[in-house]
């Protein structure tokens, strides 16, 4: 924990790095200055975009002591503001499946690289970054820990399943590779708590070490300081669930 | 919530963006994540015209009843229009 008498720096930058099938994409990446070494962590945007939001949690966790990259899922749309860039991809239905968890792999890969990194790497993501980090910590080998923020369409039914999204991620469940933390508002509308249930039965069921939580008033998105959902005592204690749950899986040999 | 409801028309018309005007030769039609209004999901309309990239755009986002009404509004204005005999397609 940071001390006032303690020297502080920190990088942040944007960078290229090699995303889904090898293609370059951008990413935003901010670490501790210093030798190291840091735990890594994988920041997945939402669906309103890689956007300030993104950049001001990747300096967060930089500044808890984490090497930490938010990639840019939506670089093949285009360059426009991130908003413009956001309501094409909403237009064109979202990122597929298997292109996010390419270009997920990607970061997870570079921060591996670093000569500074820990050996761990986590992956953490809010909406439907929530849904993405939940889905490459099932299909991809090389993450510690999983933070699901209110990630909807974990559970999806048939009729909403095509070539975009052609498997739903709870049925991926049982190939879940590292601990999980989920947090979630009693009141969103996706997933709703009986979906939370359904995807908290999936992991007993394959014997996953997980922490759910289920937060009363509050819906989605209650993080998000600049939006009418902000739950001002919910989100400080989920920030508090969150880097324990990272310290315990990530710093700790 | 990331409900991934979407549809897509083509249109002919023209929009006012940030730069001025532009042709717009689609519109993407939504109910999900809003940037702007203060609610957790709204009726989004992007015109837009994807030649010239993401930022040629006019966007809106309703409530679900203000869409409702806009669309009412827009087919009883037609419908006026039809009646006097000042549609375009009609006169043709």
């Amino acid at each position: 924990m940071y001390q006032t008498n303690m020297y502080e720096g920190m990088l942040a930058e944007t960078i290229t790095i090699s995303g889904d099938a090898n293609q370059l994409i951008n990413a935003y990446f901010a670490r501790p200055l210093g030798a190291g070494p840091f735990p890594g962590i994988v920041l997945i945007h939402h669906i309103p975009g890689w956007d300030e939001w993104y950049r001001e949690a990747t300096r967060k966790f930089a500044h808890h002591g984490y090497a930490a990259i938010s990639p840019n899922l939506y670089f093949r749309a285009g360059h426009g503001t991130p908003e413009d860039v956001a309501a094409k991809v909403r237009g064109d239905g979202g990122s597929p499946d298997a292109q996010a968890v390419g270009d997920i792999e990607g970061a997870m890969l570079y921060l591996r690289s670093l000569p500074y990194l820990n050996g761990k790497v986590g992956v953490f993501g809010t909406c439907s970054g929530g849904r993405y980090a939940f889905l490459a910590a099932c299909r991809v080998q090389g993450f510690d820990a999983v933070v699901d923020c209110w990630g909807g369409r974990v559970v999806m039914a048939e009729a909403d399943l095509n070539a975009n999204f052609p498997v739903a991620p709870i049925d991926y469940t049982k190939d879940l590779s590292c601990p999980i933390l989920g947090l979630f508002g009693e009141e969103d509308h996706s997933p709703t708590p009986e979906q939370v249930a359904v995807h908290e039965e999936e992991l007993k069921k394959y014997g996953k070490t997980y922490e759910f939580h289920m937060y009363p008033d509050a819906g989605h998105g209650f993080f998000y300081y600049n939006r009418p959902n902000y739950r001002q005592q919910q989100a400080a204690d989920g920030w508090e669930k969150i880097f324990a749950f990272l310290e315990n899986y990530l710093t700790s040999d | 919530m990331c409900t991934m409801i979407v549809k897509k028309v083509n249109i002919d018309g023209s929009g006012k963006g940030t730069k001025g005007w532009f042709t717009v030769n689609q519109a993407n039609v939504s109910y999900d994540h809003p940037f702007h209004i203060a609610k957790e999901h709204a009726l989004n309309i992007d015109f837009v015209n994807e030649e010239l990239g993401p930022g040629a755009r006019v966007a809106v986002e309703l409530s679900e009843q203000a869409a409702r009404n806009l669309v009412n509004a827009i087919l009883d204005v037609l419908s006026q229009a039809e009646v006097g005999g000042h549609l375009e397609s009609s006169a043709v």
